[in-house]
């Protein structure tokens, strides 16, 4: 009879939990270009809060949403590097948040995205999104997801939102560099585009 | 496989002599080495012509997801490495099954990465024994073909389209068995 009960519960948590997962796939929550993003503190793999207000000098960021177990994600790492490397210097520094429930997907708990930043040697924060609360807001859907934000007296406003690049698969075949393109042209003062691309990636995870 | 075995115990035999025995044994094990060799090269390009995975850019899928006929199709993308896309396989494997006389077709449309077709996705389909049509999809521009797909999907897996000569929904989500079931009854009613 116990055991009946719990396996009552275990579904009733089952149902209910994608019942959620539904409705806010479903939902067209999150940012459109042009919205100002909110800010947050989250704790990066040195124990540390990262805040986008901490960097005074920024001209803006470079906002990825990924983890460690997605195949995309562990593909663009190497490029999400680069990235931090190319614009950190210019005021675009990359942030990197990991948006997945670690219950759900123990491979991108805190210990192992301690790992997988030391061992891929990240230069840039890599945040755990507790409570998974950013990720909603941003309108995040999968990983990776990138967000461009354009630092304002306004706010942070969102100039870019979507893929890297056009090839997953091969960075030496890639045709157009997305994040790049809208970062340059934020440096130059002109119009991102295109505003808006789309990628295959994993769902993330709730 | 087993004939040519025999047929080189013989062949060894038949040359048992004293003097040319190592001799003999060099040209019959070489010989049998080579036949085994065919014939298992023979077996295996059997074995994959049976399991031949197709594989296709947009342009080769795209027919796929507007068949105009008296089906219904149900488009699953998916990869082996998403999980919860290989958690809801087993439905559309179901509903493959059972709703094939009620007109309903299911079309998993792979997303797993080109290299691991033969060291993933292939063993997969055979270790789970996938009856439904698996097509490859491979074509990197993604920021083309998935508005093409659905103006509404931001690229995330699993997704699926359901859809017949009259009517079209896509799906950002995972199903349930019932959800599934449920979906695609409001199509063959």
């Amino acid at each position: 009879m116990k055991n009946v009960l719990k396996g009552l519960a275990v579904l009733a948590v089952v149902v209910i939990s994608s019942a959620f997962t539904v409705n806010k796939l479903n939902g067209s929550g999150g940012y459109q270009v042009g919205d100002i993003a909110a800010d947050f503190s989250l704790k990066n793999v040195d124990g540390k809060m990262v805040s986008l207000s901490d960097y005074k000098d920024a001209k803006g960021f470079i906002l990825t949403f990924t983890c460690n177990t997605c195949p995309y994600a562990v593909a663009y790492e190497d490029r999400i590097i680069a990235l931090d490397k190319m614009y950190a210097s210019k005021g675009y520094p990359v942030i990197a948040i990991m948006p997945n429930n670690t219950d759900v997907k123990p491979g991108d708990n805190f210990e192992a995205m301690q790992r997988r930043a030391k061992d891929k040697g990240f230069t840039f924060p890599y945040l755990l999104d507790e409570g998974q609360k950013v990720y909603p807001q941003y309108g995040a859907t999968k990983t990776p997801h990138m967000f461009v934000l354009q630092k304002t007296k306004k706010g942070n406003i969102v100039q870019y939102i979507g893929a890297i690049d056009d090839n997953y698969q091969d960075a030496s075949a890639v045709k157009e560099k997305y994040v790049e393109k809208a970062v340059n042209a934020l440096l130059d003062g002109k119009e991102v585009e295109p505003k808006t691309t789309r990628a295959i990636g994993c769902t993330i995870k709730v | 496989m087993l004939k040519h075995i025999k047929g080189c115990f013989i062949i060894h035999n038949f040359m048992n002599m004293k003097y040319i025995i190592y001799l003999a044994v060099l040209v019959s094990l070489f010989a049998c080495k080579n036949e085994n060799k065919q014939a298992d090269n023979q077996h295996a390009n059997n074995g994959i012509q049976e399991k031949e995975l197709e594989v296709y850019d947009y342009n080769g899928l795209e027919k796929y997801l507007h068949i105009k006929d008296n089906k219904t199709y149900v488009v699953n993308f998916w990869a082996t490495w998403c999980v919860p896309c290989v958690k809801e396989l087993p439905y559309f494997e179901q509903l493959n099954t059972e709703y094939k006389d009620k007109n309903v077709e299911v079309i998993l449309v792979s997303l797993d990465f080109p290299k691991q077709y033969d060291s993933k996705l292939k063993p997969f389909l055979e270790k789970h024994q996938v009856k439904s049509r698996v097509m490859a999809l491979n074509d990197t521009d993604m920021n083309t073909w998935i508005p093409k797909v659905d103006e509404n999907w931001s690229g995330a897996i699993p997704a699926t389209i359901i859809y017949n000569k009259d009517k079209r929904e896509f799906y950002e989500k995972s199903f349930t068995l019932e959800e599934l079931k449920q979906e695609v009854q409001q199509f063959i009613n």
